[in-house]
């Protein structure tokens, strides 16, 4: 607990004219879930970029496990732990749940000193099973394919990717959009599993109960900057809203010195 | 709170498979297993109506006609197997008809000049197959490098890869058929594994095609022609790789999901490169194999048969959307081509309607393959992220 797992300092991202992230430090450390927050187009989705190797910040640096890091791209940044769920997943949906826990990484046989190679999916349907045992998600079926799931077995299958390929920071994207009220419940719990199972968890969304539900610290984002970082418990809803809206700033450099500079590029928010 | 001992159950909202009704298990079994149905069903009306029609002198179901549908189904098999993997991650290969006719192309100069060179005949032969396999194999790579490192749909690569090859076919051949080659050829192309000749003075011959004419010559059979055998080698190969291996899964993953694929740390491009060269090195091995048939290279067999290898593919039940497919469905649907070409040919019905009953069977094929979907509810995919 004492040294943080990931820190980011002083992170700036640019676009063009566009200053898409504007100074961002923050740290994570082992066994909490920290809110990322953030209205559309506040610079959540390209600080994460940034940290996960897709995107490469022009100023700033990031530490991991004590180490400086520059991740080159996010297989890179897999290689050493930290893994992303997107939005979409990123699961092969014509495949099982076994198949894609290990896509890219099977297991395999090997015949005749190493000519021939065989899946070897009854140690890859184990190995998940066991995962999925120790996150305590249960499913009707392994082996049918990812189609025939629900949104939320189809989130609990990345995660459960992630907790198999000991994933030591897990970044989520919008975990529960799309999905029914009991379910984003599940996925929320999942969250906290992953958490106590030392874990951390950097929750990307605009959701405020899930905020207060799992989230230990958090930090909000509006047009690039942080505009605040918290303790969840020691803040509410009101508050926040101000500080997503841009209406409440404690970073100091108030207001839109950057003018429309400030916006990131995609789907800029209007002002308010 | 929720209470953290408990159990993460996920099945309520999906599970749609506990959710359907008797009748829909029935008809997505149906929808399943169909193109068996439709074979054994139009195989049952063939060894009918033949006799009927030829009043009892014809049979349909004998062992001459079985050999003769698997000869036919050779190199509309060998087209549709890579072309399986092809359509399996997503892709087409529009060039699989001109690589065949380079395939023979090449494998007859080559096997000619290994010959005429004072190799003995079973070399020059392994030669004729190398070059016709590795020629084809280089216009795989070309499509493959072009398609997943420059990013031009696999249609436009391949539609132009296949002027090209035509081209180039025509000049290696200088338009005409490429012949002079050794005699022997012909046993290597034609000659079986066993030999029946029913009745007076017959027998079973084994490795040996025996040397008879007249009424016995008409009563011999000719069982397992070698280039069934090859050919059975390649399937079951093709069916290992497929069902088997990590290059299959990441085939399917890559028709499933390209993104997917490329953040799982798959190697795509190459994967994407190593199935082209596959679809052509097949269809390498389908023009070695009608240079030994004919004891000749042509510029212009495997043309006619690009489109029907395509239709065995999707009447197998390949998904063109990607993803989904096997090689035992491809077999089904080049099994179903074959039966029908030769059993309107023994109907005496003109040989034309065959294309206008494969052509209604691939619309039929892909419209039973959608209607899963409204069985089921479910669309491919999922919802919308």
């Amino acid at each position: 607990m004492t040294e943080p797992l990931l820190s980011v300092r002083n992170m700036t991202k640019r676009f063009g004219g566009l200053v898409a992230v504007n100074d961002v430090s923050f740290e994570i450390r082992r066994g909490e879930v920290f809110g990322l927050l953030g209205d559309n187009a506040a610079g959540k989705s390209t600080l994460i970029k940034c940290i996960s190797g897709a995107h490469h910040a022009d100023e700033g640096e990031i530490f991991f496990e004590g180490q400086r890091a520059q991740f080159s791209h996010p297989i890179d940044a897999r290689r050493h732990g930290v893994e992303t769920i997107y939005q979409d997943l990123a699961l092969a949906n014509n495949l099982d749940v076994s198949a894609n826990i290990f896509l890219g990484r099977e297991v395999k046989h090997s015949f005749f000193g190493g000519l021939v190679h065989t899946l070897d999916n009854k140690a890859m349907l184990r190995e998940a099973r066991k995962t999925l045992e120790t996150l305590q998600i249960q499913f009707p079926s392994l082996t049918q394919p990812i189609e025939t799931l629900s949104g939320g077995q189809r989130q609990a299958v990345a995660i459960a990717r992630a907790v198999y390929w000991e994933a030591k920071l897990v970044i989520m994207d919008e975990p529960t959009n799309n999905l029914g009220v009991p379910e984003q419940k599940k996925v929320l719990e999942l969250i906290r599993r992953l958490r106590d199972q030392g874990v951390p968890v950097i929750l990307i969304t605009h959701i405020l109960p899930d905020v207060f539900a799992v989230t230990d610290r958090l930090i909000v984002m509006h047009r690039g900057r942080k505009v605040a970082e918290k303790i969840t418990a020691q803040t509410n809803t009101e508050e926040l809203v101000q500080y997503m809206v841009g209406a409440r700033d404690d970073s100091g450099a108030r207001g839109d010195a950057n003018g429309a500079a400030a916006t990131a590029p995609a789907d800029p928010a209007p002002p308010r | 709170m929720t209470d953290r001992g408990s159990r993460i159950a996920l099945p309520a909202e999906a599970a749609a498979s506990a959710r359907e009704t008797p009748a829909q298990r029935v008809a997505l079994l149906l929808s399943r297993i169909w193109a068996w149905l439709f074979l054994g069903a139009m195989t049952l009306f063939f060894v009918v109506a033949v006799p009927l029609v030829s009043g009892g002198d014809v049979n349909f179901l004998t062992v001459r006609n079985s050999q003769n549908i698997l000869v036919a189904i050779i190199p509309v098999l060998l087209l549709g197997l890579g072309q399986t993997f092809v359509i399996i991650s997503a892709g087409i290969d529009l060039s699989v008809g001109w690589v065949m006719s380079l395939g023979s192309v090449l494998s007859a100069l080559a096997l000619r000049w290994a010959f005429n060179s004072v190799a003995p005949l079973f070399p020059a032969v392994v030669v004729g197959l190398i070059a016709g396999v590795a020629g084809a194999a280089a216009v795989g790579l070309v499509n493959g490098v072009i398609i997943a490192k420059l990013k031009v749909p696999a249609f436009i690569v391949t539609l132009g890869t296949s002027f090209v090859v035509r081209g180039v076919a025509y000049l290696m051949s200088e338009n005409t058929t490429v012949i002079g080659l050794p005699p022997g050829v012909r046993a290597y192309g034609n000659d079986a594994l066993l030999y029946y000749i029913r009745g007076n003075g017959g027998g079973l011959y084994v490795l040996n095609r025996p040397e008879v004419s007249g009424d016995l010559l008409r009563r011999m059979d000719t069982i397992l022609p070698y280039p069934v055998i090859f050919t059975a080698f390649i399937v079951a190969y093709a069916m290992f790789l497929l069902g088997k291996t990590q290059f299959g899964r990441h085939t399917y993953a890559i028709g499933g999901n390209m993104d997917a694929a490329v953040r799982t740390g798959i190697p795509v491009d190459r994967q994407i490169i190593k199935v082209y060269m596959l679809s052509a090195a097949t269809a390498g091995v389908a023009g070695f194999l009608s240079t030994l048939r004919f004891t000749a290279g042509s510029a212009v067999i495997g043309d006619p048969l690009l489109l029907s290898s395509i239709a065995a593919v999707i009447i197998g039940g390949v998904s063109m959307f990607g993803g989904a497919g096997t090689v035992v469905g491809t077999m089904i649907g080049s099994l179903i081509i074959a039966v029908l070409t030769t059993g309107l040919v023994m109907l005496n019905v003109e040989a034309f309607w065959q294309f206008i009953v494969v052509g209604t069977v691939v619309i039929v094929a892909v419209l039973i393959d959608q209607s899963r979907e409204l069985i089921t509810g479910r669309h491919r995919g999922g919802p919308a992220p």
